[in-house]
C-alpha cells in the first residue's frame, strides 16, 4: 500500500498523511450508515418504522442530523473548565481513532504494520478513559462526574477480560500483529481461531470450546469497553441524564457520538481480526484478494456492529454491582480456565 | 457445592435469558410495524369521540343553556330580542327562533371537552366533532366566533329592538295614563299590552 502510494506520489510525508487519513475516510460514512442502522433496527425491533420523510425511508436523516448539529449553538457551561471541556471530545475520538492504526482492513492496507499491534490497540484505546474523565470533570456537573467515574471504573475492570481473551487468540496464532494473525487464519472459515485455527484436527476439537468461550467473552467485554447497553452505565439516561456528555452540544457532542460509533467498529474489528479471520474469505481462495478482503472485513465487522445494536435493544442496563460481578467473578475466571486449557493443549 | 451449582446456574441463566430476549427481538425485527404514518394516515376516531366543539348557528335559538352548563365558562352568548315584524325562521328541529345571536364565542383553549354543553341543547346545534388538529400560534385564534351576524346587522337588530321597546314603553305609559284616567274599566287591555312587546 505504502510502496504503491510512494511510487505514485513520490513524497513520503504525503504518503503517510494519506495512509493515516484512510481509516477516517471509512469511519465517517460508516458512522452515518450506523446511526441510521441503529435507528432503523431499534424501530423495527419495537414494531415501529423510524424515519420515513427524509429521503426514501429516511435514509438522509443522518445527514440532516449532522447539518443540524453543525448549526447548533456550541454552549459551554459558565463554571466549566473551558480548556479541558474543549479538549475532551477530541481526546476521546483520538483514542478510538488511534486504535484503527493497527487494524488490517485488507491484505494490502494496515495503518501501521507493527509487531505489537493488539497490545498497542489495548493500550491506546484506554486513552478514551482520560478523555471521558476529562469531559465529566470539566463539565462541573455532578451527573457528568458520576458518569465519568463509572466509565473509568468500568473500562479499567473490563480491560482485564479483554486483554485475557485477546491473549487466548494470541497464544494460538503466536503473534500480536493483527496482519500476521489474519494471515495465520487464511484459507476458509474452518481455519478461523474461533474454530481452533489451522491446527491438526484433534487439537482443533480440543481447543474449540475454549476458543468459543473466549470469543464470546471478548465480544461481551468489548461491548462493556465501549460503554454500550447493557453496559452503558456511564451514560445511563434514566439516572445520569447523559453521563459525561450531558453538557455538550453541537459538534462536540457529534464528535462524542462519532467516537462511540468508531469504538463500536473497533471492537468488532478486533473480534473479527482475532477470531473470525479478519479480511480472509470464508471460502478459502474463492472471492479473496485485497478488494474482496476489504469487503469481507467490513461485512464481518458490520455483522458485529449489528450484533451490538441487537443486544443494545434487547437487554436492559446492568446495575453497578452486577457489572463488577460479571467482570471479576465470571468473565475473568472463565478466561483463566481458557488460558490454562489452551496453553496446555498447545504445549502437549 | 450448592454455591458452585448456583454460580454456574446463574451464568447459564444469564446466557439463556439473553438468548430468549434476543430471539424475541429478532422475530420482531420482521413483524410489520403497528404504527401508522400519522399526518398521512389517520386512525378513525370512535363515533362518540369528544374533540373540537362545533355550533350549527342556523339552529341556535340563543337559549344560553350550553353556556350555563359549561363548567369552565368557555361559551359566551349574547342575544338580542327580535321584534314581532321580524321572522327569524325555524330550526331544523321545527322550533321557532325568537332571538338574534350576535355573539356566540367558544374559547376552545379553555374547553375541557366534557361534552356537558351538548346534552342541554334543545335543538342539538352544539356538538363534539372528531377534529383534533387545531393548534394555533396565537392564543386569540383559539376563540371561535360562530355568530354570522355582521356589525351592521347587529346594529339594525338593536335599533329595531330599541324602537320597539320605546314604542312599547310609550304604549305602556299611555295605557298607564289611560288606566289612571279610568282605573277599573280597562284592566284587561293593560294586562295584554306588555305581552305585545314581547317577541312572540
Amino acid at each position: 500500500m505504502y510502496e504503491l502510494l510512494q511510487q505514485l506520489l513520490g513524497d513520503s510525508i504525503l504518503v503517510y498523511v494519506i495512509g493515516a487519513a484512510l481509516p477516517l475516510l471509512f469511519i465517517l460514512p460508516y458512522a452515518l450508515v450506523t446511526v441510521l442502522l441503529e435507528m432503523k433496527v431499534s424501530a423495527h425491533m419495537q414494531d415501529r418504522v423510524a424515519y420515513m420523510y427524509t429521503g426514501w425511508h429516511g435514509v438522509l436523516q443522518p445527514v440532516a442530523d449532522i447539518v443540524k448539529l453543525l448549526q447548533k449553538e456550541d454552549t459551554i457551561p459558565g463554571v466549566a473548565d473551558k480548556t479541558l471541556f474543549r479538549l475532551a471530545p477530541y481526546l476521546v475520538f483520538m483514542g478510538s481513532y488511534a486504535g484503527f492504526a493497527a487494524i488490517p482492513f485488507s491484505s494490502a492496507y494496515i495503518g501501521s504494520d507493527i509487531d505489537l499491534g493488539v497490545f498497542y490497540i489495548v493500550a491506546i484505546t484506554s486513552l478514551a478513559v482520560i478523555g471521558i474523565l476529562m469531559a465529566g470533570w470539566a463539565s462541573n456537573n455532578k451527573w457528568s462526574l458520576f458518569g465519568a467515574m463509572r466509565s473509568a471504573a468500568q473500562i479499567v475492570s473490563y480491560e482485564i477480560p479483554t486483554a485475557l481473551s485477546i491473549l487466548v487468540a494470541v497464544m494460538i496464532t503466536g503473534s500480536l500483529n493483527l496482519q500476521d494473525v489474519t494471515h495465520f487464519q487464511d484459507g476458509g472459515f474452518w481455519n478461523w481461531v474461533v474454530f481452533g485455527g489451522p491446527l491438526p484436527l484433534t487439537q482443533k476439537l480440543l481447543l474449540l470450546p475454549f476458543t468459543l468461550v473466549s470469543f464470546f467473552i471478548l465480544f461481551i467485554a468489548g461491548i462493556a469497553e465501549v460503554n454500550r447497553t447493557p453496559f452503558d452505565l456511564p451514560e445511563a439516561e434514566s439516572e445520569l441524564v447523559q453521563g459525561y456528555n450531558t453538557e455538550y452540544s453541537g459538534m462536540k457532542f457529534a464528535i462524542f457520538y462519532l467516537a462511540e460509533y468508531a469504538n463500536v467498529f473497533l471492537v468488532s474489528a478486533i473480534v473479527v481480526s482475532l477470531y473470525l479471520g479478519g479480511w480472509t474469505s470464508p471460502f478459502g481462495e474463492f472471492m479473496s484478494g485485497p478488494i474482496w478482503g476489504f469487503f469481507w472485513f467490513v461485512a464481518k465487522g458490520m455483522f458485529f456492529v449489528f450484533m451490538q445494536i441487537w443486544i443494545r435493544w434487547t437487554l436492559p442496563r446492568l446495575r453497578v454491582d452486577q457489572l463488577m460481578y460479571t467482570s471479576w467473578k465470571v468473565l475473568t475466571p472463565f478466561l483463566f480456565v481458557c488460558i490454562f486449557a489452551v496453553g496446555f493443549i498447545l504445549v502437549v | 457445592m450448592t454455591e458452585v451449582r448456583q454460580y454456574f446456574g446463574n451464568v447459564w441463566m444469564a446466557i439463556y435469558t439473553a438468548m430468549v430476549g434476543m430471539r424475541r427481538t429478532f422475530r420482531h425485527l420482521f413483524t410489520p410495524a403497528v404504527t401508522i404514518q400519522y399526518p398521512d394516515v389517520k386512525l378513525k376516531l370512535p363515533e362518540r369521540a369528544r374533540n373540537r366543539l362545533y355550533v350549527n348557528i342556523d339552529d341556535c335559538i340563543g337559549c344560553d343553556q350550553c353556556a350555563m352548563a359549561c363548567p369552565v365558562d368557555c361559551i359566551t352568548i349574547e342575544t338580542i330580542k327580535s321584534t314581532p315584524d321580524q321572522d327569524l325562521g325555524t330550526t331544523s328541529t321545527g322550533q321557532k327562533k325568537r332571538l338574534h345571536v350576535p355573539k356566540f364565542d367558544i374559547d376552545i383553549a379553555k374547553c375541557c371537552y366534557c361534552g356537558l354543553c351538548v346534552y342541554p341543547c334543545p335543538t342539538e346545534c352544539i356538538m363534539m366533532t372528531d377534529v383534533y388538529e387545531f393548534s394555533e400560534f396565537d392564543r386569540k385564534n383559539l376563540i371561535y366566533h360562530y355568530s354570522r351576524m355582521t356589525p351592521e346587522e347587529i346594529d339594525v337588530a338593536k335599533e329595531k329592538l330599541k324602537k320597539a321597546e320605546e314604542e312599547a314603553a310609550a304604549k305602556k305609559a299611555a295605557a298607564a295614563a289611560a288606566a289612571k284616567a279610568a282605573p277599573p274599566k280597562q284592566e284587561g287591555t293593560s294586562s295584554q299590552q306588555p305581552d305585545s312587546t314581547k317577541p312572540s
